[in-house]
């Protein structure tokens, strides 16, 4: 399972989804959480070459998808200020804010600016010391230690005309209010392999015996999928519930500990609400006292920013699992990638838009 | 933001005691933070995201993954921001 040749094999595909049918005698319905897992299933039509009997329920995987509006909002009041250069990364200037975004706060005059690193944004605050240069730090486990260590750069360098605006989510307590959630329909997980790569998978073992679901860590190719899949089709018909590693050439049990020691200098854990979701408790990070003056949300005063988020769009239901994107009625009809609703819809990586762009309009 | 991108150190330095390198992802350099990795040696392959290297991988694996998500089509939007955010800063 080295080579190029051998992930992407379409003859390995279809064996890998014949021994899956062969093995498969229940009803399953598994759910990957990484929105760039969502991209390559839709993308190579994962969940229609497995038996018909198992059901691919796309998870709450994509950073941008779940940032709430409440924090696009504090971000456009924060950006339309003068003297403030805002940084973000570029697939969150088209999210909708209550009534804009940050490209139109930009077509307003506002400096908003795309950065590939935050260490982009401190380089930037560095080079413009009269200004305040402002970063969106949203993402998962995955992004958590650049935003940190750029906080720490920030500090150690006595850059003190940088913030952070910070709405980091974290994976476990999502699976956790995904399986405690009303009606939840997921008997197994797919475990996003780059967010393992940082953290690890030890988190993963008390949920997988708690709620006695299976856990496979599993990568991005067609082949690490269909392996993530089968391996959970084992577990669901011997009545097993461990954690299992597909991703072991990215993932170690212990993951990156550097990285991880960072974050916990940086960052506490928070109640976090996530797009659509609502608040799910200590799902989140937020700085720590200690970096508190770094904080964009205390220095510019939009704590209380609080705004309600509308009915028309049911990404909440499409990042729960509840709903498939075509069932939603504005898909593809109000709601597309040019006039997103939602910002499952607006990431590359959202459900949404994952089955607007492969033409997935009626089937599943 | 989501991708993990993987690409070959060509250099290694400091800037302002932070350890850098400068990685290339399919022709596109760029710098990237090494402090998450600090055994890695220029030659390595490393998974970068959002400028930090968070794992080293094999080269096989890292061409693998590159070609996948190019095909895939995601890895225009992550070098598209490589290349804008070259021009920002």
């Amino acid at each position: 399972m080295k080579h190029l040749s051998e992930y992407r094999d379409g003859a390995k595909a279809l064996k890998l989804a014949a021994e899956i049918a062969r093995i498969c005698k229940g009803n399953w319905a598994i759910m990957e959480v990484c929105g760039g897992q969502t991209h390559s299933i839709i993308r190579n039509g994962i969940d229609q070459i497995v038996p018909q009997n198992i059901e691919m329920i796309h998870g709450p995987g994509c950073p941008v998808c779940v940032t709430p509006i409440s924090v696009i909002d504090k971000a456009l009041e924060i950006a339309a200020r003068r003297n403030v250069l805002f940084c973000s990364f570029g697939d969150m200037l088209r999210v909708p804010g209550t009534t804009s975004d940050l490209y139109r706060i930009k077509g307003g005059g506002g400096d908003v600016r795309i950065v590939y690193s935050p260490l982009d944004a401190v380089k930037l605050a560095r080079k413009h010391p009269t200004r305040e240069v402002v970063f969106l730090a949203i993402g998962f486990e995955t992004t958590a230690p650049a935003n940190a260590m750029a906080v720490k750069i920030a500090q150690q360098q006595d850059i003190h005309n940088f913030s952070v605006l910070v709405s980091h989510v974290l994976v476990p307590p999502a699976i956790e209010a995904i399986m405690n959630s009303p009606g939840n329909r997921v008997q197994a997980f797919l475990a996003a392999g780059h967010v393992c790569s940082v953290m690890g998978f030890h988190q993963y073992h008390r949920l997988a015996s708690q709620y006695s679901i299976p856990i496979v860590v599993t990568g991005f190719e067609p082949l690490d999928l269909l392996d993530g899949i089968r391996r959970a089709v084992v577990q669901l018909e011997a009545g097993q519930s461990h954690v299992e590693n597909a991703f072991p050439r990215v993932v170690t049990e212990a993951g990156n500990e550097v990285a991880q020691a960072t974050i916990d200098e940086v960052f506490e854990t928070t109640d976090r609400a996530w797009r659509g979701i609502g608040v799910i408790p200590q799902s989140g990070w937020r700085l720590k006292p200690k970096y508190a003056e770094f904080d964009a949300e205390r220095r510019f005063a939009v704590e209380d920013i609080a705004p309600e988020e509308s009915n028309a769009c049911r990404a909440g239901e499409v990042l729960r699992g509840a709903l498939k994107p075509h069932q939603c009625e504005a898909f593809g009809k109000q709601c597309t990638p040019r006039t997103p609703l939602g910002a499952t819809m607006v990431s590359s990586e959202g459900a949404c838009a994952a089955y607007y762009n492969y033409g997935r309009f009626v089937h599943p | 933001m989501c991708l993990a991108v993987p690409g070959q150190i060509e250099s290694l330095y400091a800037d302002n005691d932070t350890p850098m390198g400068k990685v290339n992802f399919g022709g596109v350099v760029k710098e990237v933070c090494m402090v998450y990795l600090p055994e890695v040696q220029i030659g390595d392959y490393v998974i970068v995201h959002v400028g930090f290297a968070i794992h080293q991988i094999d080269e096989e694996s890292a061409q693998a993954t590159l070609e996948s998500f190019a095909e895939l089509g995601l890895l225009d939007d992550e070098l598209e921001d490589l290349r804008v955010s070259g021009e920002d800063s």
